[in-house]
């Protein structure tokens, strides 16, 4: 009798997916989903979709943008948010950039990751939000290994890795003195290859960014990047033409490209079956040291 | 390709083989990337240490590193072509013995590392029965370092009687036992032939196969409400869902139902997972019930069936893990949280405190302090609906959080 009632490793990821969403709806006053048009927070939007369904989702989308995504990915973005109904907020870094509170980085590794935290704590402060859900997984990093469900932040957005709050069974305690918020990870559990059977399994759009595509790149220090008046070349680097796919999407100038000729759902599941690299190992961002996901976590960071 | 779960903790520090184990159960099923283990044999290199340290993948936070040692339980993700794991790998020290019950609380199995030459220690003591006090029904016990005692049957045989002699003080009701290398791989993923005499499963092939679905509860229908769904759109004028997780038993469309606390009954006439109709909900489904009558219902409410209901009860009779930095506060008044409801609460009494390593009771010194087990009685503000923690551990469970400063202060178990 008991097989009836088994569920796959996907179906129980969902039911807690689903119920962790339910609990941001019901314990906060102002939640957000943090969206950036990766797959992470694709699944994310998915999820919340399914949880508040027949209804709209009862938050808003965020989205940090940094000037430098993919055209793709605003694409998508807006079509994903005329679909489902929700209202989008952007917080824009160009803006910030061009108000002079903060500084862009100069150079040939420059990139605007560093700079979308204070993009996203004057989002949060401006809308008072009291909840950032997000598609943050604790395999992907080994800072992220540590985080919680329901992660606290203090009122200047930081994140307190030695003194986080206790976690028990599925009681995800949201109470916060004013100015304070959560970050919400109801991926937590899942890995990369959870999501992408979970794409398949649900057939969910994706940016075509992930599937197989000819593209013009460069490679620098082991990294294939794609060219684009964003990324700033060395006089030695001549671009060439590949077919790549991307397995995370970030900004133009820091997300690495895979060579692969996985122009479906099913060969891309079969390819991060068999990867023998983490996904953000193509991440320029994470390579600056051991310490580079929790230094930049605890400053406010995704 | 569909396969189960299981969650299982590990507890322990490094000198005890947990992050060599973990590191060998992640290697052998080839879970570890290339670009993990270059960025471990860098860091190895770095602070003089001979080829990779495998305890450097667990340990993530920046003080873990330089210390040494398991601060705060990581998660770590595996599987195989039968099944996927997620490890909660928990700090064996007693002053973290709070991150180890966080990390208990949602596990279906603990393993629990014995030094072959060492034998049983205080923290064995303090695991298992951590283990046992958060409801783990799946115990393997790795008499690990097997090498280091030439491989020694009769060495094996005494930890295990032993063991058993300690465990038969608690309610495990499954306990393996395997003799291993963790750090040459005998019997974790591949089968020792430097052990002839034993002829168990190796390690992953015990976490692969061992049946925990049957652990959920499926006999009491507890639906705790979570969230009321009212899309209020044309298409759904009226629609009116009652959203939650399963927390015992299974509902079926038309099942007779009662809601607590009102009492009042209805039927179900439909339930979802999305905008997917299914027959049926069992735990741990996330669903939304529609009923037949419009009826008092929101966030903290449960529906049961007649026939078999939860206590309600305003007095509890709890074992409580101090979590907090301050002390308990004997009459302070805490918010109590027990599945999606919340009321404020008072520790009325300490009962005893217990001896986590010798598990003897102490009635003379009840100052409750961080880490601290005791069993307590709590009186509630408004009666909450409660099911025996052995019984249900949703619906027997709850946190203390402190209305000041708004941390979680106190995990707890009901027994009733």
């Amino acid at each position: 009798m008991s097989s009836e009632y088994n569920l796959s490793h996907l179906d129980e990821l969902e039911a807690e997916g689903i119920y962790v969403l339910r609990e941001v709806a019901a314990q906060f006053d102002r939640p957000a989903i943090l969206f950036s048009g990766g797959k992470d927070s694709i699944c994310v939007t998915h999820l919340a979709r399914k949880a508040f369904a027949p209804a709209r989702i009862p938050m808003p989308l965020v989205h940090i943008d940094t000037g430098h995504n993919f055209p793709e990915t605003m694409q998508f973005r807006d079509d994903l948010v005329a679909e489902l109904g929700v209202q989008l907020i952007v917080g824009s870094v160009q803006e910030l950039i061009d108000t002079g509170a903060v500084t862009e980085e100069k150079g040939f590794n420059a990139s605007r990751n560093r700079i979308q935290t204070p993009a996203l704590i004057s989002t949060i402060e401006a809308h008072r939000f009291d909840a950032c859900v997000g598609g943050a997984r604790r395999d992907e990093e080994k800072a992220r290994a540590k985080e919680r469900f329901f992660s606290h932040r203090d009122d200047f957005s930081q994140w307190d890795p030695k003194n986080q709050r206790p976690e028990l069974w599925d009681l995800y305690n949201g109470k916060h003195q004013p100015g304070e918020h959560f970050r919400v990870f109801p991926l937590n559990n899942w890995t990369e290859l959870d999501i992408w059977n979970y794409i398949l399994r649900e057939n969910i759009a994706i940016p075509s960014l992930y599937f197989a595509h000819e593209r013009e790149v460069i490679r620098r220090e082991g990294q294939i990047l794609a060219n684009s008046d964003y990324l700033n070349l060395r006089p030695d680097e001549t671009p060439e033409k590949l077919q790549v796919r991307f397995r995370t999407l970030g900004d133009l100038t820091i997300t690495g490209a895979v060579e692969s000729d996985a122009d479906n759902l099913e060969k891309i599941v079969a390819e991060v079956a068999a990867a023998r690299k983490t996904e953000r190992g193509g991440r320029m961002d994470d390579k600056r040291s051991q310490s580079a996901m929790e230094d930049r976590k605890k400053e406010g960071y995704f | 390709m569909e396969q189960g779960l299981l969650r299982f903790i590990t507890a322990g520090s490094v000198d005890d083989g947990k992050s060599t184990l973990i590191g060998r159960l992640l290697y052998d099923s080839k879970t570890i990337f290339e670009d993990q283990l270059e960025s471990i044999e860098e860091a190895s290199n770095q602070r003089g240490t001979d080829g990779a340290d495998l305890s450097l993948l667990t340990d993530g936070l920046r003080a873990e590193r330089e210390q040494g040692i398991t601060i705060d339980v990581a998660y770590r993700y595996f599987a195989t072509p039968k099944r996927k794991f997620i490890i909660a790998d928990a700090p064996g020290h007693i002053q973290y013995t709070r991150n180890m019950v966080t990390g208990a609380s949602t596990a279906d199995l603990a393993i629990i590392l014995i030094d072959a030459r060492a034998g049983l220690l205080e923290q064995t003591h303090r695991h298992s029965f951590i283990s046992h006090l958060l409801g783990i029904k799946h115990m393997v016990v790795c008499v690990n370092k097997m090498d280091l005692v030439e491989w020694d049957e009769a060495r094996y045989n005494e930890i295990v009687e032993t063991y058993r002699s300690f465990s038969s003080r608690l309610d495990i009701p499954d306990i393996k036992f395997i003799p291993i290398s963790a750090l040459q791989g005998d019997n974790v993923v591949d089968r020792s032939d430097r052990m002839p005499w034993y002829d168990g499963p190796t390690l992953l092939h015990h976490l692969e196969h061992v049946h925990v679905a049957a652990d959920r509860n499926l006999q009491d229908c507890r639906f705790p409400v979570q969230y009321v769904v009212r899309p209020q759109t044309d298409a759904h004028r009226d629609f009116r869902g009652y959203a939650g997780r399963v927390a015992g038993g299974v509902f079926k469309v038309g099942d007779d139902v009662v809601a607590l606390p009102s009492g009042q009954k209805s039927k179900v006439t439909s339930i979802a997972i999305g905008e997917k109709a299914v027959e049926m909900a069992f735990p741990p489904q996330s669903v939304v019930m529609t009923l037949a009558d419009d009826i008092d219902l929101s966030r903290g409410d449960m529906l049961v069936r007649e026939n078999n209901q939860p206590d309600s009860t305003q007095d509890l009779d709890a074992r409580v893990c101090w979590l907090g930095d301050q002390p308990m506060r004997a009459g302070t008044r805490y918010e109590l949280h027990q599945t999606s409801r919340e009321a404020k609460a008072v520790v009325k009494e300490v009962v005893y405190k217990l001896d986590i390593n010798s598990l003897h009771r102490i009635e003379d010194d009840l100052e409750i302090g961080m880490n601290d087990i005791a069993r307590v009685r709590i009186r509630t503000a408004s009666p909450i609906l409660v099911d025996d923690y052995r019984r249900n551990r949703a619906t027997g469970s709850f946190i203390l959080v402190d209305p000041g400063n708004r941390l979680t202060v106190a995990a707890g178990v009901i027994y009733t």
